[in-house]
């Protein structure tokens, strides 16, 4: 089987939740990379290099430069009879463009995986994570959008693939990019963090959300929120975790005044250790913590810095 | 202009789904229903631009079971204007739900399509980007804001790094983000007024389209649960098992 990833990149650099896509890729078949953009060579550059890649396409071209659906779905539909699956991170990139590049080809679209069992033959959430669904295409070609915590990534280096430029086959022109506005932060990104610590409702307000920031800092992690906290302007969009937020698995999760609905554990339930402070002792959050700390959260953040610094 | 807007009866968001044993799926008997919860905030955002005076029709759209009537009764109730019910007892797949909605494009001639981002029972996200490749419209998927302008229509989208604005030419497609409005609750007399309102049921059948499934469901499994670990007693013992963790 061949398969094409579409890398997931801001021109200049490459997500590394590509890595994670390739490792999944590769249970099916040889890899091929696109890289589709505007002057995006460096990240070609660095996609030739991850391992066990056979060739990076490189599709550099102003209509490409936002990654809008129109266009690059009018690019991979151009590329797809050549392969016989084509994946992309489950992220906000690949959730626009595949279903698109799917109808197209008139193929049911397979989202979110978590498990490859065979080639024809994957694992999925489905309700909010609650029930996990075994599918097997019945779709000669596969179009997939991988969850990307559920697969180690891919090395970055030791691989040497091909660099090949490809042509953009004429853009729709059905939307224009505007503008943007992206959370500038020097944290760790929330889909590779290792360590996040989370707020909820429970914050209170936007000043008091900033005390994560202490703790955050201490432990070299990214910040996220549940949706109240995002809702209540506590915190940008980009920060909310859960069903319909992003999807994280960190080594260590911290959850501070979040109750754990389970759209919110949607999105965290797969970390490796989970801690929860939350001054209700019958918070849902606490029967999928690893440890819980009743009590409230202005008492314990002050407290928990100063012990951690020590 | 004219919108037409998706609406899914789905599992109540509130309801802990319980799977079947047998792993033949998910238990939906007497469990209690809703209309998907971006589908509301679909069927707001048409109806404030009614209100606006920037939309003149609004139709929504359901397609399932018998009882999919009483999803679109509530948009009704909320405003829409009528209701199209596309009858069927199968699960269909997000692609046959655009090749109809499609279909409904051609019966109906909209100028925009509105549609949740995410159906919270197959947590697909697809029907809206097909429906609008289909078409060969535009589309502004995860809106957290729409404003029309000159020449199109203006979508503030959310994405992973913040937010996005982009322009659209119309015709459209958008799928509503949980930021997009806060869906208003229909009062009483417009309940009463909705079951006057037309709806029209059209059987699945009668389309004549390619509805049959992709993909052939193995099994439905509960995930392995994570059991409650342990309460600690104080912010040092926190501490030491933050450091242990990292
Ligand atoms: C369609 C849909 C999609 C959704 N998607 C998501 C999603 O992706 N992500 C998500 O998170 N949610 C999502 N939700 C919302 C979800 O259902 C919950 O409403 C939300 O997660 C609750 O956020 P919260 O825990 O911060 O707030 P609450 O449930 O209000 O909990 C606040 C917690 O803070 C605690 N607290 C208050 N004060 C203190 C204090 N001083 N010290 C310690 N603890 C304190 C309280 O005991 C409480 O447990 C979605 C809902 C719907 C309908
Ligand atoms: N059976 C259905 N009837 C009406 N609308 C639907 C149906 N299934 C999906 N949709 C629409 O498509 C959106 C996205 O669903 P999905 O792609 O399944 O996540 C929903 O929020 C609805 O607006």
């Amino acid at each position: 089987m061949r398969t094409l990833v579409l890398a997931e990149h801001n021109n200049l650099e490459l997500n590394p939740q590509t890595l994670n896509t390739v490792t999944c890729a590769k249970a099916l078949g040889s890899v091929d990379i696109l890289v589709a953009g505007q002057n995006c060579g460096d990240v070609a550059t660095a996609c030739a290099e991850i391992e066990g890649i056979d060739t990076v396409l490189i599709a550099d071209d102003e209509n490409l430069a936002h990654a809008l659906a129109e266009a690059l779905a009018t690019l991979l539909i151009s590329l797809a009879e050549n392969y016989d699956a084509i994946l992309t991170p489950a992220t906000s990139v690949g959730k626009n463009v595949m279903p698109r590049v799917a109808a197209v080809l008139d193929v049911q679209q397979i989202s979110d995986i978590c498990e490859v069992v065979n080639k024809d033959t994957f694992k999925r959430p489905i309700y909010a994570g609650n029930a996990i669904q075994t599918v097997q295409s019945r779709d000669a070609k596969k179009i997939i959008t991988v969850r990307t915590t559920t697969f180690e990534p891919a090395s970055p280096t030791g691989g040497s693939a091909v660099l090949q430029n490809i042509d953009m086959v004429g853009s729709p022109q059905l939307s224009a990019y505007v503008s943007s506005e992206l959370s500038a932060s020097d944290r760790p990104d929330l889909a590779s963090s290792s360590v996040i610590v989370s707020g909820g409702r429970g914050l209170g307000s936007v000043e008091n959300f900033a005390l994560l920031e202490t703790l955050a800092d201490i432990l070299g992690g990214a910040i996220g929120a549940s949706r109240a906290a995002v809702d209540a302007g506590f915190a940008t969009n980009d920060h909310q975790i859960g069903q319909t937020g992003k999807v994280v698995a960190p080594d260590l999760y911290i959850a501070v005044g979040i109750s754990g609905a389970i759209q919110h554990l949607a999105g965290m339930k797969d970390s490796r250790t989970i801690i929860a402070i939350n001054s209700d002792p019958d918070a849902p959050i606490f029967k999928i913590a690893d440890y819980g700390l009743v009590a409230d959260l202005f008492d314990v953040l002050p407290e928990l810095a100063q012990a951690l610094k020590q | 202009m004219k919108v037409l807007v998706a609406v899914k009866r789905v599992v109540d968001f509130n309801v802990k789904i319980r799977v079947r044993s047998d792993g033949s799926g998910v238990d939906t008997a007497g469990v209690k229903m809703s209309m998907n919860p971006f589908d509301e905030i679909a069927v707001e955002e048409a109806v404030r631009l009614k209100e606006t005076g920037y939309v003149s029709e609004i139709f929504a759209v359901s397609i399932g079971p018998a009882q999919c009537k009483d999803t679109l009764r509530t948009a009704l109730a909320m405003g829409a204007d009528q209701g199209i019910h596309i009858e069927t007892d199968e699960d269909l797949e997000p692609l046959a739900i655009a090749k109809i909605l499609h279909n409904m494009a051609e019966k109906e001639d909209p100028d925009m399509f509105f549609l949740g981002k995410q159906a919270i029972d197959d947590d697909a996200n697809q029907t809206a980007q097909m429906l609008a490749a289909l078409l060969n419209w535009g589309q502004g998927t995860f809106a957290s804001n729409i404003d029309f302008v000159e020449g199109g229509a203006q979508v503030v989208r959310e994405i992973d790094g913040g937010l996005e604005t982009i322009q659209l030419n119309l015709p459209c497609v958008i799928s509503t983000d949980l930021r997009l409005n806060e869906p208003r609750y229909a009062s009483l007399p417009n309940i009463m007024k909705a079951k006057k309102k037309p709806i029209e049921t059209i059987a699945l059948d009668d389309l004549g389209l390619d509805t049959a499934p992709r993909l052939n469901v193995l099994t439905v499994e509960e995930p392995v649960q994570r059991k409650a670990g342990q309460i600690l007693t104080s912010v040092q013992d926190l501490a030491e098992k933050i450091k242990e963790a990292v």
